[in-house]
C-alpha cells in the first residue's frame, strides 16, 4: 500500500495501462510537456513518448473524432477534456458516433475509448469550470459512465475503463484531486470490484444514503454526523452511473426504507431522478417515506461566492435525512 | 509515429511531394484529361499518372459507371415502389467516386458519407448491402473490416475526423495504408471537417480529403458554404490541394493517385476538390424544382461524366457492340440481383433491438430486455405479437 493523492493514483493507473497495452494512447490538451492542467498526466509523455501521450490541438470535437478513427484503427484512446465545461463540442461525437458505433456497425466496430472528466464544483473556478454533466451520458445507450470517490477507486477503476471494450466516461472529481489515500498499486484487477458495482462504504439501518464523486466523502461525513444524533445512516457510494448497480441499493433500502440521493449536478432529469423512479417501481412496499433528493438547484452553475449554496453540503444533506425520516426539517409543513 | 515533433509551431506543408508547386496548383485550374467532347487532352505533369491506365482499363473504369448508375437508378425506382424507404442518388457524381476509389489500395481505408454508394461498389459492397440501412434492415449495410470502407456516415463531415484519426494510427503502426474521407461541399462549412484539416496537417497524417462539390447541399448552393473556391481553402491549413473535374474519370484518377502517393510516402495529406453535379434530388424526398434553374442541369447534363468517357472510348475504337452488350448486360444483371436481394430480404427478429449496444452486459438494458421478452411471450408467438405491435 502506497499513501498517494487522487490524482496521483490516476497518473499511476494510467501509467499501468500504458505499460500493460501498447494501443493505449492518452490524448488531450495540455497533457504532455505540462501533465495536464491538474498534472494528472505528469510525467507519462517524457516516458511513453509524444506518439503515445499526444498534445492535441485545441478541439474537442476533433480529439473525439480522431479518438473515433484510432478506436476503428485498433487502438484505446484514453481522451482527456480539460474541464467539464468543455465538452460540448465533443458531445456530438460522443453521442452520434462513440455511443452507436458498436450497435451501428452490429459489433464489428468497437469503441474502447475512455473520456476522462474532471467534473464538479467547489474550487472556486470561473464559468464553465465547474459543471456535472454526467446525466447527457447516462441518458444516451452505448455509453458507460462512472464516477470516482477515493484514490483506490481511481487507480483501479481507470485501468478498467480502459480495459472495457465499451466507451467509458470517467468522471474525476476535481476538487478530491489532492486528498490523500492508500492505494495497493500490486492489486490484482481481476479479483476487484467489478466497474459497474456500487458500494456500501458507511453500514447503516435507518436511512440509505446515495452519493458518487465528490459528495461520497461529504456522504460519510453527513453520516458520521447522523450518528452523533443516533441515526444510522447506509452510504452508498454509486460508483457507475450506467448502469446503476439497482441490485446493490434494492437491498438496502429494502433494509432501511428511505432513500436519500444528492449529486452536485442539478436536479430535474438528474442521476438522483432516475434512482429514485427505478427504486419506486422495484421496491415501493418497502419504502416508508418518498425518496429525497438533495442536488444542485436547476440554475447555471453559480458564481464561485455562491457555490457552496448551491453544492449540497453535509448540513442540506442532513437536512435531507430528517425528511426521509420525517423528523422536523427545512420543509416541515409544506406539502410536496 | 503522428508526433508533431518541431513542438515549435509544427505545422509544416514538408515531405516529399509537397512541393511549393503542388500548393500553387490551387488557383482555380481546373485539372481535366478528358473534355466533356470526349477528347483526351495531354498534361504535362498528370498524364504520368495514368499512363498505365490501358485501353481494358479504360473500358472497365466505364463499366463500373455504368453499373452504378444501374444500380443508383434500380433504388431509385425500389423507393418509388415503396421497397425502400429513402435513397440519396448519386447520378453525376459517378466519375468522382469510381474514379477516386479505383485510386485505392485494398488496405486503404475509407470512410465515406451517405451518398458514396460508387465508392462502396467499387471497394466491393454488395449492391443489396448497400440500399440495407435505407430499407430500414440495419443501421448500415456491411461489417467495415471485410471491404475497409467504414459504414456511410450520415452526420455531415464527421467522418473526416475518424478518417484522420484512423490515420493517425497508420502512423503509429509505422504501416503505409492510406486513409481517404468522402464528403461533400456542404460538410466543408462544418466544425468537424475544419478540425480534421487541423489534425491532419499538424501531425502530417496519410489521409485525403477528398471532396465532391457537386453543387448543392439539398437546397443551398455551394456559394452559401464558401466565398472562394473550396480547394483553396486547404491552403490556409499548410494542406495542397488539387482542383480536379469530378466529371472526368481520368482526371480524378490521377489526382487521388498523387494524393495517396504523396500521403503513402510521409508526405501528409492533400485536399482534393472534385467539381461535380448532383444532377438528381438530394434524396427522393427532396424537389430540386423549387430551388434550382433547370438551365443549371442541362448545363451540367452536357458535361455528363458516363457519356465523355463513352465518346473517348468510341474514338479509340474501343466502344464495340460486344462490349456494349456486356457492359448492358452486367448493368442489368445487378441490378436484378439488387431488386431480388432487396425484396427478399430477410426481416430481423424483434429482440435484434437489444444487440449490440454494448459488447458486454449492461444490467439496466438486460432488464429492459427480459421484460420486453416476457412481454412479447405473453402473445404467444414473439414475432407475431411484434408485427401487430408495429401495425398499431
Amino acid at each position: 500500500m502506497t499513501q498517494m493523492t487522487f490524482a496521483r493514483a490516476i497518473n499511476s493507473g494510467l501509467r499501468k495501462s500504458l505499460e500493460n497495452d501498447p494501443k493505449v494512447i492518452l490524448m488531450g490538451e495540455d497533457i504532455g510537456a505540462l501533465g495536464g492542467v491538474f498534472r494528472v498526466t505528469d510525467g507519462l509523455q517524457k516516458d511513453f513518448g509524444t506518439h503515445r501521450v499526444v498534445d492535441t490541438p485545441l478541439a474537442e470535437s476533433g480529439i473525439m473524432g480522431t479518438a473515433v478513427g484510432l478506436a476503428y484503427r485498433g487502438y484505446r484512446p484514453v481522451v482527456e477534456i480539460q474541464f467539464d465545461g468543455f465538452i460540448y463540442p465533443a458531445f456530438d461525437q460522443i453521442v452520434s458516433q462513440v455511443a452507436k458505433m458498436h450497435y451501428r456497425t452490429q459489433g464489428a466496430v468497437k469503441m474502447p475509448i475512455t473520456i476522462r472528466v474532471p467534473f464538479g464544483g467547489g474550487i472556486g473556478s470561473p464559468e464553465h469550470h465547474s459543471e456535472s454533466p454526467e446525466a447527457y451520458f447516462t441518458h444516451t445507450s452505448g455509453l458507460r459512465v462512472i464516477s470516482v470517490s477515493n484514490p483506490q477507486d481511481a487507480y483501479t477503476m481507470i485501468q478498467q475503463a480502459i480495459a472495457s471494450d465499451d466507451p467509458v466516461l470517467y468522471f474525476e472529481p476535481k476538487r478530491r484531486y489532492h486528498d490523500k489515500g492508500e492505494v495497493n498499486e500490486s492489486q490484482d484487477l481481476s479479483a476487484a470490484l467489478s466497474m459497474e458495482q456500487a458500494r456500501v462504504v458507511t453500514d447503516g439501518t435507518d436511512v440509505t444514503l446515495v452519493a458518487y464523486g465528490p459528495l461520497v466523502k461529504t456522504a460519510k461525513d453527513a453520516a458520521l454526523a447522523a450518528a452523533d444524533e443516533g441515526i444510522s445512516v447506509e452510504v452508498i457510494d454509486l460508483r457507475s452511473l450506467s448502469p446503476v448497480d439497482f441490485a446493490t441499493l434494492e437491498a438496502s433500502v429494502r433494509k432501511t426504507g428511505r432513500l436519500v440521493i444528492t449529486h452536485e449536478a442539478s436536479q430535474s432529469g438528474g442521476i438522483g431522478a432516475e434512482v429514485a423512479a427505478s427504486i419506486t417501481e422495484r421496491c415501493f412496499y418497502h419504502l416508508e417515506a418518498a425518496p429525497v433528493r438533495v442536488t444542485g438547484f436547476d440554475v447555471p452553475y453559480p458564481y464561485s461566492k455562491l457555490e457552496m449554496h448551491h453544492l449540497p453540503g453535509l448540513d442540506r444533506i442532513l437536512d435531507g435525512v430528517d425528511r426521509a425520516l420525517g423528523r422536523p426539517n427545512s420543509l416541515s409543513g409544506l406539502e410536496g | 509515429m503522428f508526433t508533431d515533433d518541431a513542438g515549435t509551431g509544427g505545422i509544416s506543408a514538408g515531405g516529399p511531394g509537397n512541393s511549393a508547386e503542388s500548393n500553387r496548383r490551387t488557383g482555380g485550374d481546373l485539372l481535366q484529361l478528358i473534355t466533356p467532347a470526349g477528347d483526351r487532352v495531354s498534361h504535362p505533369e498528370f498524364d504520368s499518372w495514368v499512363q498505365d491506365v490501358s485501353d481494358e482499363q479504360l473500358g472497365s473504369l466505364y463499366e463500373d459507371m455504368v453499373v452504378i448508375r444501374r444500380i443508383d437508378s434500380e433504388a431509385t425506382a425500389l423507393q418509388r415502389q415503396g421497397e425502400l424507404a429513402l435513397w440519396p442518388p448519386l447520378l453525376g457524381q459517378e466519375a468522382s467516386q469510381i474514379g477516386s476509389a479505383r485510386a485505392l489500395r485494398e488496405d486503404d481505408f475509407v470512410f465515406p458519407s451517405y451518398r458514396d454508394n460508387g465508392v462502396a461498389y467499387v471497394r466491393g459492397v454488395n449492391p443489396e448491402d448497400i440500399v440495407k440501412a435505407w430499407r430500414g434492415n440495419a443501421l448500415a449495410g456491411w461489417d467495415p473490416y471485410s471491404v475497409n470502407v467504414a459504414t456511410q456516415q450520415i452526420i455531415i463531415g464527421a467522418q473526416t475526423l475518424h478518417a484522420t484519426g484512423y490515420a493517425m494510427g497508420i502512423q503509429n503502426d509505422g504501416a503505409d495504408a492510406v486513409a481517404v474521407a468522402y464528403f461533400g461541399d456542404g460538410a466543408t462549412s462544418e466544425g468537424d471537417v475544419n478540425e480534421a484539416l487541423v489534425f491532419a496537417a499538424s501531425f502530417q497524417s496519410p489521409v485525403v480529403f477528398f471532396c465532391q462539390n457537386n453543387h448543392w447541399a439539398i437546397s443551398e448552393p455551394v456559394r452559401l458554404q464558401s466565398h472562394i473556391q473550396i480547394a483553396d481553402r486547404a491552403a490556409g491549413f499548410g494542406i495542397p490541394s488539387i482542383r480536379v473535374d469530378g466529371n472526368d474519370v481520368l482526371a480524378v484518377m490521377a489526382a487521388t493517385r498523387i494524393a495517396i502517393d504523396r500521403a503513402r510516402h510521409g508526405g501528409g495529406p492533400t485536399f482534393i476538390e472534385a467539381v461535380t453535379y448532383r444532377m438528381g434530388p438530394h434524396t427522393t424526398a427532396d424537389d430540386p424544382t423549387k430551388y434550382r434553374d433547370a438551365n443549371e442541369l442541362e448545363d451540367w447534363a452536357a458535361k455528363d461524366p458516363i457519356a465523355r468517357l463513352k465518346s473517348l472510348l468510341e474514338r479509340k475504337g474501343l466502344l464495340t457492340e460486344d462490349f456494349e452488350t456486356a457492359v448492358a448486360a452486367k448493368a442489368d444483371a445487378v441490378a436484378k440481383a439488387l431488386r431480388s436481394g432487396t425484396i427478399n430480404m430477410p426481416e430481423p427478429a424483434p429482440m435484434d433491438i437489444f444487440k449490440n449496444v454494448y459488447s458486454t452486459p449492461h444490467s439496466t438494458l438486460d432488464r429492459q430486455q427480459d421484460h420486453y421478452s416476457r412481454y412479447l411471450a405473453s402473445f404467444g408467438d414473439p414475432a407475431e405479437a411484434a408485427s401487430e405491435e408495429g401495425a398499431r
